[in-house]
């Protein structure tokens, strides 16, 4: 088990390298470079002003070297200018220049300043990041109860009534992506045209989450994920309710209430929670849609800024926190797998 | 002119979709006549949910095919007057042509009914194509990974994992947008994964004939005038006869698409490899001798078709929302353009007060992508019943 | 079989009612298009001691009459007319929780695959638990006492550690006995096995077997038990019913259907399996013609008149043919309207005997060949590299014309070494020479289309062996494109229709796709695909044993005339010593990747005998009255060959293992020993204890 986990942290580190430089690679193209040159000095320079205003900033080097720098196993560049002032990666943000460290990255805890905030993205994240947190976490309430019963109920006997309503109710929602059900939702329960029952923005839920003003962005985001995962759960009921192990309990004796919850459960729920791990990379891309939709300034909603404006540090760090989630999830869902089904956990 | 009321739209909008009923009306009554020699196509009419997917769907096909005929006016254009009009308005005085807006008019005064219409046409230019393209490399690149599994598998797992463990809209954000465009990545991008279905094709006539020379010859030589003609035409944009292009903003978000929608393929495909290398006509084919891709596409991919069927089919529908994403965050379409996503983007704005915008390609975009997941699983069904 | 006694409650008269009563009891599967009848009139009782065998081929409906005694048919299923009656009470009109309080306390089932059966996220104590704590409400304490007595009784070592054991960590043999403890826990009252053993190796089998005559003794509980092999109800049941096409269509006590049926049916089954005494020149099996009938292609009258031989037209196939009592037996019945007339003791006609093949020169030599693979250990990749020894210091020869049996259970080697002389792998070490040419380095993509088309191989599995995306006969022809046979396509389609004609398959089959062919036909097509590069050298790997009885015989007889007009050489894989006795001029027996016996049939079927060999002989269960048979129980189960024990691969299940002196077997890998020209064994044992040996086999005067 611990030799399993080794190899399986080892293989995430090394994803989350190569996908980090990706991401490093494609947000510092030379596009994207004379593009914040020209937002942070002045818009009309000339093409060897540009030239230079990256040399001198420290974005001429190469990009491995300058990946390191951002990572902190490589020391940052230091300058000096013409007027003999010295600048540098980790000088500039130093309360004196000549004591500032070698290092300055991701291992130190430096996740740059952003050009958007006018700020270190350290600071900023954090709070948005906590915003999302909030979101997922009402997501997370709502989705997974709800996906779950679903599945089972309609899962539990195939082809009667219950499951027929359950199964087309959730192919439905896994056919209506965010962006859709967020506007079908604003305009029937959140406008003049329908019913106002909610508010169509939840700006003020940064503030103070209420049920008013937050249920709708929940609403959007579960909705889809409970349609997917209740489908899957409902497969799996399926399949094990058809097991001959099921039918050895039903020659025992047992009644259906207990075949269903002592014997199907725990085998039915083996491929759901799977499912629900993975689902958090989807997720994500519907907590930007409802975050922009919504208003809500979230992680989601940083990360667009954060494209939009070409603020490549800050969408370094969003794209780690991303792909950090990711890796997480999907180690708990291999981890949970092994520990769910007992067939495989030896070693 | 009046303002048409609910009835009038209605039937106004029945009248337009004319050339649609006719081509379902003709397509179930032939399917249904002869669904008996017809395989699996045959079997969707055995089962209600199918149906009603298959009718979903050709609807929105026959919708992109007539588009020219069942729109009312020109999607582009501006007429004054009209802007946010209601359902149903009519056109001021002195205009020619269809006299109402039967779905109202958007905040820059265009016909909303025209731009669905004319929407469906371009989601369905791209999607089923990615999606094709998609199946083509995971394909190309499953079956050896399944096949042969070891070192290769463990590299082409590491990089489909990879991939997939990036965030969507991030790899869009990453992607799609006009600096990624100059670099000429994308056409770098183009080049590697327009290769693999020539590849495909190739392997595939190769290992089918490899016993008759000639044949082979003539299949493999045809496959490479016509692949490397297309190749061209779609990664570079330098067909030679000028016949085929794919202007730089569309290869990029094609390429995207194609580019996330792979690696899933890859691993349906290598689970789907496992399984069925396991079997005895797979040894009897490697007892006679057979080759390695011979075994791999014409013993393991024929006997893998029923999930991957089923699977194409959700996916276009999984693609035709993830381009309406795109167009939701304004990434890679030009603003003009009619497709579902920049229209429910460009709607969204004054949702609150005129809600038809963005609300009729939404409904539209849904009932698309839930005819394709409805056929998707009466295919399923049906497939799993002999 | 050495314990002919009849159970003493069976004995008739004894006891008055019956536990279970069947009456005319028909039943329908329905689909959307039409309605399936699956049983139709069938009856039988089960009288408090006695064991019922429910015997037939696939599709016979057997396995329903099980299902609707326990009222499990699904959704589809219903019962149509008829009564079940148990203990007196009708099951068809019981309501769920009546029904609830009997099954698992009063009637319980043990079906064919023990893996399946179990609940794999459940601990098994706890599975056998539940059963007394639903039915009889005692604690859990109590009801863990009882599990670990149950445990016991099916003669499983360490009970308690079997309870805390999950059923994935148990073997095949260790499942199946704890879905027998199961079914115990409740001391229900009739016990229904489904094929309790089909999915166990032989020897496993017959420590299965001789446990649930046992534990049916001792518990008194009365047993229906369903199976397709003959063998073993004889050696299990007291009274037979013998099923076709939905319908009993003969019933009686053992002795009087085994040796006095009264239908054309039973009488076929019997002609079709090999028997001692059977031979392939002298006495060839005789198969039945002709195909089981779809349900819904069911014939007019009698279900077997098409097939039958004393078929009469105009009486079998005017009306529905009633039972008829045989007079003068114990509830002897047959389902024949003339049984009275025909002549049962007439010899079979079909007895066409075929000449002898002169065996030629040696084709295929192996010398010392090994193959050794390296896995890693664990799932998770982790763990040390083990070398699993698959193959060991294999040497045989095999001539022309000849049919060489290997013999073996699971684990034992035998496809690994059909993989290294076909090339799929190369050998680790010695050689294999094929017409003098050495090949155990040559993998198949370096060999010539020649060498690659004169040794083939037939599967096992027929639903398998056919790519269910592909005619029949482009399959065929794929295979004489591959082998460079023919020049012209039109040559090479002449050519696969001539194929089909050796093996008995109508032209026409060329266009079918293989789900359109039963079984048996596909397992032909397999056969003419095997024989398209003209095959010197066709493995066998267990080609019949998934085939229906009737069937094998048919496809058995095939593959040797074929060999008889090619002069093949058939390496003949197998675990049923019957049909390797049938078929084989000489027997290999592998254990644990050794060869330990090898010589002409007659010398591995008579003693001196390698233990394994004697305790082989002894579990398979041969359906003849006149057999004796010493009974030999191999315990424990076949050793893993990731971890085989030192010395002699079978000492741990070996009972002629005190005969060796000084723990040698522990120690030492026995060296092949020369018994007599031709026949070697691999054992420790000394000559004196080999040369008093007595044979497991004994054919009773009449």
């Amino acid at each position: 088990m611990l030799k399993f986990l080794l190899r399986r942290g080892g293989t995430m580190l090394l994803t989350a390298l190569c996908l980090t430089f990706v991401v490093f690679f494609l947000t510092n193209l030379p596009p994207n470079l004379e593009k914040l040159a020209k937002s942070e000095a002045s818009v009309r320079m000339s093409d060897a002003d540009v030239a230079s205003w990256i040399e001198r900033n420290g974005y001429g080097r190469p990009i491995l070297v300058r990946y390191g720098e951002w990572l902190g196993v490589v020391p940052g560049w230091t300058n000096t200018e013409a007027d003999g002032r010295l600048r540098g990666r980790c000088v500039d943000r130093a309360p004196v220049p000549a004591e500032a460290p070698a290092y300055c990255g991701l291992l130190q805890g430096y996740w740059g300043f952003s050009t958007f905030f006018k700020a270190p993205v350290g600071d900023k994240l954090g709070y948005h990041l906590g915003l999302t947190g909030i979101l997922m976490f009402w997501v997370m309430m709502l989705m997974v109860p709800a996906s779950l019963l679903i599945g089972v109920l309609a899962g539990m006997r195939e082809g009667s009534r219950t499951d027929r309503v359950l199964s087309t109710f959730s192919i439905t929602t896994t056919a209506t992506p965010e962006y859709v059900s967020g506007v079908v939702f604003i305009v029937f329960l959140a406008s003049p045209a329908g019913f106002q029952l909610f508010k169509g923005s939840a700006a003020s839920a940064m503030d103070g989450p209420t049920f008013e003003n937050f249920f709708l962005p929940v609403l959007t985001i579960a909705l889809y994920g409970i349609g997917y995962i209740a489908r899957m759960t409902r497969a799996s009921m399926t399949e094990v309710m058809t097991a001959q192990y099921i039918r050895t309990a039903r020659l025992k004796g047992l009644s259906f209430g207990a075949i269903v919850l002592r014997h199907a459960l725990r085998n039915a729920l083996i491929a759901p929670f799977t499912v629900i791990m993975l689902q958090f990379p989807w997720l994500l891309n519907g907590v930007v849609i409802v975050e922009t939709l919504f208003n809500y300034k979230g992680f989601g909603w940083t990360l667009v800024q954060a494209a939009g404006n070409n603020d490549i540090e800050l969408l370094l760090a969003c794209s780690v926190v991303a792909v950090f989630v990711v890796l997480v999830t999907q180690l708990i869902s291999d981890v949970g797998y092994v520990f769910l089904n007992p067939r495989i956990r030896i070693a | 002119m009046e303002p048409l009321g609910w009835g009038g739209i209605l039937a106004g909008i029945a009248l337009r979709f004319l050339p649609v009923w006719i081509g379902l009306a003709a397509t179930f009554a032939i399917s249904i006549a002869f669904k008996r020699r017809l395989g699996l196509y045959g079997k969707i009419f055995d089962s209600t949910v199918g149906m009603i997917g298959l009718g979903m769907v050709l609807f929105w096909v026959f919708t992109a095919l007539f588009a020219g005929m069942i729109a009312t006016h020109d999607p582009l254009a501006v007429v004054s007057g009209m802007k946010n009009a209601k359902l149903g308005s009519p056109l001021p005085e002195g205009f020619a042509g269809y006299p109402h807006y039967l779905l109202g008019g958007d905040n820059l005064a265009r016909d909303v009914f025209s731009r669905m219409v004319m929407g469906a046409r371009e989601v369905l230019k791209i999607a089923p194509a990615a999606t094709l393209f998609a199946f083509m490399v995971g394909i190309t690149l499953g079956l050896p990974a399944g096949y042969f599994g070891g070192t290769l598998d463990m590299v082409l797992s590491f990089l489909a994992n990879l991939v997939l463990a990036f965030p969507v809209i991030l790899l869009f954000y990453l992607l799609v947008t006009p600096e990624i465009v100059e670099t000429g990545i994308p056409v770098i991008m183009a080049a590697v994964l327009f290769l693999l279905p020539i590849l495909f094709l190739v392997l595939l006539w190769n290992s089918r004939y490899r016993v008759a020379p000639m044949q082979r010859n003539v299949l493999v030589a045809v496959t490479l005038v016509v692949g490397f003609w297309l190749y061209a035409g779609l990664a570079f944009d330098a067909d030679p006869l000028g016949l085929i292009s794919m202007p730089a903003n569309l290869l990029i978000v094609f390429v995207s698409v194609v580019f996330v929608n792979a690696p899933t393929v890859f691993r349906i495909v290598r689970g789907l490899t496992l399984d069925i290398k396991t079997r005895d006509y797979v040894a009897a084919a490697q007892t006679r001798g057979e080759g390695p891709w011979y075994i791999m596409l014409w013993e393991i991919l024929p006997n893998a078709r029923g999930p991957l069927i089923v699977d194409f089919c959700l996916r276009i529908g999984y693609t035709t929302i993830l381009l309406g994403t795109l167009g939701f965050f304004g990434l890679g379409v030009s603003p003009e353009s009619p497709d579902w996503g920049s229209t429910i983007n460009e709607g969204r704005r004054l949702l609150s007060v005129f809600p038809h915008p963005a609300l009729v390609p939404a409904l539209a975009l849904m009932s698309l992508v839930l005819g394709l997941n409805l056929l998707a699983d009466g295919l399923r069904e049906e497939s799993l019943r002999d | 079989m050495t314990d002919p006694a009849p159970h003493p409650a069976a004995e008739p008269g004894t006891a008055a009612a019956p536990i279970l009563e069947i009456e005319n009891l028909s039943i329908s599967f329905f689909t959307r298009l039409r309605e399936i009848p699956a049983v139709m009139d069938f009856s039988c009782t089960v009288m408090p001691g006695e064991a019922m065998g429910l015997v037939g081929e696939s599709g016979c409906g057997k396995s329903t009459v099980a299902l609707a005694v326990m009222r499990d048919l699904g959704k589809n299923g219903r019962i149509v007319g008829g009564r079940i009656r148990f203990k007196g009470r009708d099951l068809t009109t019981l309501g769920d929780t009546e029904l609830r309080d009997i099954r698992g306390k009063e009637i319980a089932m043990i079906y064919q695959e023990p893996m399946a059966s179990l609940n794999p996220a459940m601990k098994v104590g706890r599975q056998l638990m539940e059963v007394p704590m639903i039915h009889e409400g005692i604690g859990a304490a109590e009801a863990r006492a009882r599990a670990l007595e149950v445990v016991s009784d099916v003669r499983l070592p360490d009970p308690a550690r079997i309870l805390n054991a999950y059923p994935h960590q148990l073997s095949g043999g260790q499942q199946q006995r704890i879905v027998i403890a199961m079914a115990l826990m409740s001391k229900p009252a009739l016990l229904i096995l489904d094929e309790p053993t089909t999915a166990l190796d032989v020897t496993v089998e017959a420590a299965v077997v001789d446990l649930v005559k046992d534990l049916g003794r001792k518990y008194g509980t009365s047993m229906l038990f369903i199976s397709h092999n003959l063998g073993l109800v004889l050696e299990v049941c007291d009274r037979i019913c013998v099923m076709y096409s939905g319908e009993a269509v003969e019933t009686g006590a053992v002795s009087d259907v085994f040796d006095r049926m009264r239908h054309p049916y039973t009488q076929a089954l019997f002609r079709s399996i090999p028997l001692p005494g059977a031979d392939k020149t002298t006495r060839p099996l005789v198969a039945i013609p002709g195909n089981f009938p779809l349900p819904h292609e069911r014939p007019q009258g009698c279900n077997f008149g098409p097939r039958c031989d004393h078929f009469v037209a105009g009486r079998c196939d005017a009306a529905d043919v009633p039972m008829f009592e045989v007079p003068g037996q114990d509830r002897h019945a047959t389902r024949c309207l003339r049984f009275a007339e025909i002549d049962w003791s007439a010899p079979a006609k079909a007895a066409r005997a075929g000449e002898k093949v002169p065996v030629g020169d040696v084709v295929l030599r192996m010398d010392d060949l090994r193959k050794y693979y390296e896995v890693s250990g664990g799932l998770f990749g982790g763990g040390a590299r083990k070398v699993v020894k698959a193959n060991e210091t294999l040497s045989f020869e095999a001539r022309e014309g000849e049919t060489l049996a290997i013999v073996g259970e699971s684990g034992c080697g035998k496809s690994t070494f059909a993989k290294v002389l076909m090339g799929l792998e190369t050998a680790t070490s010695g050689r294999i020479l094929l017409y003098n040419q050495e090949i155990q380095d040559t993998p198949i993509e370096k060999r010539s289309p020649e060498t690659v088309g004169s040794v083939q191989m037939v599967f096992q599995n027929p639903f398998d062996t056919l790519n269910p995306s592909m005619t029949v006969g482009r399959q065929i022809i794929r295979a004489l494109e591959v082998f460079g046979e023919g020049r012209t396509d039109a040559e090479r389609e002449a050519r696969m229709l001539e194929l089909l004609d050796l093996v008995k398959l109508p032209r026409e089959f060329a266009t079918r796709m293989p789900r359109q062919l039963s079984g048996g036909q596909k397992q032909r097509v397999g056969i003419a695909r095997a024989f398209a590069g003209g095959a010197k050298i066709v493995v066998a790997d267990e080609p019949v044993s998934a085939l229906d009885v009737s069937v094998q015989a048919a496809v058995t007889d095939l593959l040797m005339e074929i060999q008889r007009k090619n002069r093949t050489t058939l390496l003949f894989i197998s675990h049923d010593l019957s049909i390797v006795r049938y078929l084989s001029d000489r027997v290999m027996v592998m254990y644990l990747g050794h060869v330990v016996e090898i010589g002409s049939t007659d010398q591995v079927f008579s003693p001196p005998y390698h233990p394994y060999t004697e305790a082989l002989l002894s579990a398979v269960p041969i359906a003849d009255t006149h057999v004796r048979k010493k009974r030999i129980v191999l315990e424990g189960e076949i050793p893993s060959a990731m971890n085989p024990p030192p010395g002699c691969p079978f000492q741990t299940r070996c009972r002629w293992k005190h005969e060796v002196a000084g723990g040698l077997c522990e120690r030492e890998v026995p060296p092949m020993r020369t018994l007599a020209p031709g026949h070697q064994i691999k054992c420790h044992l000394p000559a004196a204890v080999l040369a008093g040996m007595e044979p497991v086999i004994t054919i009773a005067a009449e």
